[in-house]
């Protein structure tokens, strides 16, 4: 992505955000949440926070790589089960981190 | 009570005579403001009283959000970003969520499109907020409005919206209040951007820190999943990702989002009609 293109891009973001953010204060009276999107938006963080985070797991250099030699899948799931566990946004982090640093030791030694 | 109205009186002195209409309107206002405040309570606390203890609210949740700046820092120099572009996404879209969502698509190469409308789904919520804000902002200003309406994250948001439905911020003080609550979460987030982005480029290759990404978005996403509706979100959009994630133009994840909110709707009114 060439420097003009990320700008415009991060412009275009910020200024969507802000529509987004000023939208009811604006226009307090004149217009009201549809409650179907009162309802969609409930699943938004779910759906969008997964949809994310399943590419970044399971392919590598843009290839799909469903293995146990994937060690970003692998040091994933374990950070899964530590999040389910503790909820903590640094456990998650720290034994994600360590989770990978092992298993790419354990691949190189093999 | 003397000082505010001293003040007040004080600030209009101050003000050139060509705005005198506004300024009629507002010393009314300022005066009815003052009679509900002498109603509510003994003592209306001046605005940096006001400002203060909001900022004395936030100021654990905003020690929380380092954490989250940094990693998001840290993924950006990961996805090849400079300093400066990176604090230019925390300034203009100022959005954890849709800001480290946006990353692997701009590293990717994605379209202006793409990246607008990815950050456009991710920060629909915001219409929510600014819907719960609205009565409580309606006698400001367009400046305070949009100044306050650009400060709306979801951890300033939470804060406030309590204490202003409970009617434990009088309704002058509001702003100040929310500009307390506002500005240390600002001030984290930008500080923690350029810093993370510093602690990546210490760090040698070898240590995948840009695997930081996936690993927020896990820490993220398995509290979203609260009950089987949303776990059914989670999962279309999820299985949808596996598939979508070579589609052209990078669409997939988009089309994943819409396809796992559909999942969630779907799996919504079957579970309330089988509990009918």
């Amino acid at each position: 992505m060439s420097t003009t293109t990320f700008w415009l891009a991060i412009l275009g973001a910020g200024a969507v955000t802000f529509a987004l953010r000023v939208s009811l204060i604006a226009l307090l009276g004149r217009l009201e949440v549809p409650p179907f999107l009162e309802r969609a938006l409930r699943y938004v963080p779910a759906a969008v926070l997964t949809a994310v985070v399943i590419p970044l797991l399971f392919y590598q250099d843009g290839a799909l790589e469903a293995s146990v030699g994937n060690e970003r899948l692998l040091a994933g799931l374990i950070a899964v089960l530590i999040a389910l566990r503790t909820r903590n946004v640094l456990l998650v982090l720290g034994g994600g981190m360590a989770a990978l640093w092992a298993l790419q030791a354990v691949g190189q030694s093999l | 009570m003397t000082t505010t109205t001293r003040k007040a009186s004080r600030g209009i002195g101050l003000r050139s005579p060509t705005r005198s209409p506004d300024q009629g309107t507002r010393t009314r206002s300022i005066a009815l403001e003052l009679d509900g405040a002498m109603a509510e309570s003994a003592k209306p606390a001046s605005p940096g009283a006001v400002f203060l203890s909001g900022a004395r609210a936030i100021a654990p949740v905003a020690l929380a959000l380092a954490p989250l700046g940094l990693a998001f820092g840290t993924a950006a120099m990961g996805s090849g970003l400079s300093a400066l572009e990176a604090l230019g996404m925390s300034v203009f879209v100022l959005s954890g969520a849709a800001q480290l969502a946006a990353l692997p698509l701009v590293s990717a190469g994605a379209s202006v499109a793409v990246v607008v409308l990815t950050v456009l789904v991710i920060n629909l919520r915001f219409v929510l907020y600014s819907a719960a804000l609205a009565p409580h902002f309606k006698n400001l200003s367009a400046g305070w409005k949009a100044l306050l309406s650009y400060l709306i994250i979801d951890q300033v948001f939470a804060e406030a919206i309590t204490r202003f439905d409970r009617g434990e911020v009088q309704e002058h003080a509001r702003r100040w209040y929310f500009l307390g609550v506002a500005l240390p979460i600002l001030a984290v987030w930008l500080a923690c951007t350029v810093g993370g982005v510093y602690l990546g480029s210490w760090v040698p290759e070898g240590w995948s820190l840009d695997f930081v990404l996936p690993l927020i978005f896990i820490a993220l996403a398995v509290p979203a999943v609260k009950d089987r509706a949303t776990g059914a979100a989670a999962l279309f959009a999820g299985v949808t990702a596996l598939f979508a994630a070579s589609m052209p133009l990078n669409l997939g994840l988009i089309t994943a989002a819409l396809v796992g909110v559909s999942g969630g709707l779907v799996a919504e009114s079957m579970i309330e009609r089988r509990n009918k």
